[in-house]
């Protein structure tokens, strides 16, 4: 009884809450690239391969410049040029974009440990510790009990995170190019007869997702894992960037809960490695993203069932 | 003379392989409603297309209000004036009417936040402005298709169009929507001095409407007419280029004993909700039985479940006196029933196949056809293929011409080929002249009359009343899933059925007598 006690406190510890948010946020970076796809009408699985560039292209741009911030410069010009690429496959040529997904994740992967090992003369690592970005320790936070431990000590990123949320929500639901966006992938040619052109907003969709992308791959490298990059390090979080995205209706607010909750069991995962092996205890935060697509796929339904008989009552009572 | 406020000048348009419209001059005048009637595919939709600058013209130019349009696009021509309200609604449906309405000239608020209240305020003085009433709250997803089409009307008029095309505006109404929206058409036309360019081939709406008429023909403009110088039967002849009769049909025979019968049938639909509530019919071999109801109303369900192509959830269903309730549409078929789905690209034909591979389909197990059992022999089904290729008036490059390169009229055709020459007792017809041209309409008709005088049971469904009024002996009306009424198709009128197609008049009836 004693010992579950214990456990129980090392899981719900601040710490655990800390780890959360430092996993979460590459996450919610890419997903929030994922939510302007998604909103575009383009089925977007391309956003793990976009994240390993950037988290390569970080480490090499940090590691020639010696500076952190130039090497996140360097992930963002790159993800540019990565959404340019997407989009004129999957906008201007009408490619698949799942082909075009699966070949970006397949170049990436096999790009970044080639030409990491050709520059870096080791395999499977970078190796070097090329400036990271700095932690932010803020002071005034000390002085709040339990949240401020939580909320303090981590990457810049994590907190431009928010901000970027916020803009995010504010773009897609409060501004004019958020409508338009939104009726691209809804209703295309709607869009074409009042005269704005969907595949400009599509365009833009793929470049700004590029650039998510980028930054989650640099925080990824240059501030989650202290400047190193290592082979395949995206680790499939694209993909659960991906899950978000679905599950929360590409709204991007929601789809930070979502990569908050995938962050909470990756986090609970590392604190139960003593316990559970680590190789299961590895898999929880993916387990959990299973059920959560299981429950979005029910819950639509319900919903789209619940909607239909409230239409069909109204219909009665007219 | 009027006021030109629109001028095609010589306008010829080239798609790959069709000429759809050629060397069209045109003028519309300001304030005048224009009717422009043709065949499909004769290049109506394709000329406003142009006005509204979705098509830039191979030849020719176009003038508005005088001034020569040299920039092709929909963002011109709605800064000329111009709206237009698409066959197909170009509405988002998960904004709602207002945010519809305002998309791409939103209010802003500090330039750069999208202002849902002024968007609701604008929608609901336009909404005053023009006698048009909708919920500027409400999401377009909820709203029917009526309501939709106030909604694009709306949308044209919030950009400042004066000139408003109408592409067959009537072909999802009942009635009496149709009869409101020409009212409101008439309002804007005699109030705000708009002009209204109306695309149909209903001639009736032609003449209960229109000022002036063009009609166009294989993409030629054959004639613009004052419309109290027309009749519709003066219109036809000048659309098909030849004399049309539309007159009920010949009929000869007397009905014999019931070959398809319905008891009690209760379907579901896809989203599992009830779509048939209660079904009881039955036809009697040498009639048709008509049903008129609204999209959605449950035949689409009934006719699926009657196939053998859904599951009715309780009740009965005899073909030729066999129970074949629940049975799969091999066996409906086995028992006497043949059957022409309402959409032929997705349930009729096999697009990738060629005309003859569809035309066997069904067939090839067929000993004819087959040697040793298992080979199909080519000569034979080529022949076969041949015979009723040409039998049924097909218009294409061959038998084997892929099915998806076909248009809509001739496709149908092998539809009505392949499933007609099975010969059954019974047939099941679904919308059998749906984007069919009036040539192939007719001759489908004249075919589908020669089954019915030669015993045949026919039950047809139709989204165009007068289709229903023509070929039907009886016609019973379908009102969310249940019956509501039935009538001899020689006794009963348009506007009769249009009121029991829109709600359970049993009540009534009873209290009326």
């Amino acid at each position: 009884m004693r010992e579950l006690w214990s456990l129980l406190k090392t899981v719900i510890s601040p710490g655990t809450f800390n780890q959360m948010l430092r996993s979460a946020t590459p996450v919610a970076l890419a997903a929030m690239g994922g939510a302007l796809t998604e909103h575009a009408g383009i089925m977007n699985i391309g956003m793990d391969g976009m994240i390993l560039l950037g988290a390569f292209v970080g480490v090499i741009g940090s590691y020639l410049t010696a500076s952190a911030g130039l090497g996140v410069l360097a992930a963002v010009g790159l993800g540019v040029l990565v959404g340019l690429l997407f989009a004129l496959f999957v906008v201007k040529l009408r490619s698949d974009e799942f082909i075009i997904g699966c070949a970006l994740n397949t170049f990436a992967a096999g790009a970044t440990a080639y030409l990491s090992r050709a520059i870096f003369g080791l395999s499977g690592t970078s190796g070097h510790h090329v400036t990271s970005l700095p932690r932010l320790h803020l002071n005034f936070l000390n002085h709040i009990p339990f949240l401020g431990k939580i909320l303090n000590h981590h990457s810049v990123f994590v907190y431009v995170t928010w901000i970027l949320v916020l803009l995010m929500w504010l773009f897609v639901y409060k501004t004019p190019w958020g409508f338009w966006l939104r009726a691209s992938g809804e209703q295309p040619e709607t869009l074409r007869t009042a005269g704005v052109s969907p595949e400009r907003m599509q365009w833009l969709a793929s470049i700004l997702c590029g650039v998510f992308c980028g930054l989650a791959g640099a925080h990824l490298s240059l501030g989650y894992l202290n400047g190193t990059f290592t082979e395949n390090m995206s680790n499939s979080r694209g993909f659960i960037a991906f899950a978000c995205v679905i599950f929360s209706a590409a709204n991007p607010s929601k789809a930070y809960l979502a990569a908050l909750m995938f962050g909470f069991f990756d986090a609970l995962g590392y604190r139960l490695q003593g316990v559970i092996s680590s190789d299961l205890t590895a898999t929880i935060p993916y387990l959990i993203t299973v059920v959560m697509m299981v429950y979005v796929v029910v819950r639509s339904r319900r919903r789209r069932k619940k909607n239909l008989r409230q239409h069909e009552s109204l219909g009665n009572l007219s | 003379m009027p006021e030109s406020i629109i001028r095609f000048d010589h306008v010829s348009m080239a798609f790959p392989g069709v000429l759809a419209n050629d060397d069209i001059s045109l003028e519309i005048r300001r304030g005048e409603v224009f009717a422009l009637v043709g065949e499909n595919g004769a290049g109506k939709s394709t000329l406003m297309n142009i006005l509204y600058g979705i098509y830039e013209p191979t030849e020719g130019e176009v003038y508005i209000r005088g001034e020569r349009v040299t920039e092709h696009t929909p963002r011109a021509a709605i800064a000329a004036g111009v709206g237009m309200v698409h066959q197909h609604f170009k509405l988002v449906p998960s904004f709602t009417v207002a945010q519809n309405i305002v998309l791409s000239r939103e209010p802003r608020r500090a330039g750069i936040f999208f202002d849902d209240r002024k968007a609701m305020a604008l929608t609901r003085e336009l909404c005053e402005e023009y006698g048009l009433q909708v919920d500027p709250e409400a999401e377009v997803r909820d709203l029917g298709v009526g309501e939709q089409q106030r909604v694009e009307i709306l949308k044209a008029l919030y950009r400042g169009a004066d000139i408003l095309i109408l592409d067959e505006p009537t072909a999802v109404l009942t009635p009496q929507e149709t009869d409101e929206l020409f009212a409101v058409l008439r309002r804007i036309v005699r109030e705000k001095n708009m002009t209204v360019i109306l695309i149909t081939h209903k001639l009736y709406e032609v003449m209960a409407i229109s000022d002036r008429v063009g009609i166009l023909r294989q993409g030629k403009l054959v004639g613009v007419e004052e419309t109290k110088n027309v009749t519709q039967a003066s219109l036809a002849s000048l659309m098909v280029g030849r004399e049309v009769l539309f007159d009920r049909l010949e009929r000869e025979g007397t009905p014999g004993e019931s070959a398809i019968v319905v008891e009690h049938l209760f379907v579901s639909d896809s989203r599992g909700l009830p779509a048939v509530r209660g079904v009881s019919l039955s036809v009697r071999a040498g009639e048709v039985l008509g049903i008129a109801a609204i999209e959605g109303n449950g035949q689409s369900e009934l006719l699926e479940a009657v196939c053998g192509l859904r599951k009715p959830d309780s009740g009965k269903v005899l073909v030729c006196g066999a129970d074949v309730t629940g049975r799969d549409p091999g066996a409906v078929r086995g028992a006497g029933l043949a059957h022409i789905p309402e959409d032929r690209l997705r349930t009729g034909v096999s697009e990738e196949a060629s005309i003859s591979d569809n035309l066997l389909t069904g067939r090839q197990r067929d000993k004819r056809f087959l040697r040793f059992g298992f080979h199909l022999k080519a000569d034979a089904v080529r022949q076969y293929t041949k015979e009723l290729y040409e039998r049924y008036d097909v218009r294409s490059g061959g038998i084997e011409t892929p099915a998806g390169d076909m248009s809509g009229g001739n496709l149908q055709k092998i539809v009505v080929a392949r499933e007609f020459s099975f010969d059954t007792p019974a047939l099941v017809i679904a919308q059998p002249t749906r984007g069919v041209d009036i040539g192939a309409s007719e001759f489908i008709h004249e075919r589908i009359m020669e089954k019915r005088n030669h015993g045949c049971a026919i039950l047809l469904s139709s989204a165009d009343l007068d289709e229903v009024l023509r070929l039907s002996d009886r016609i019973i009306t379908l009102y969310e899933g249940a019956v509501t009424g039935e009538f001899e198709a020689g006794a009963v009128t348009r506007e009769q059925l249009g009121y029991y197609m829109t709600g359970d008049r049993t009540q009534e009836a009873a209290n009326e007598t």
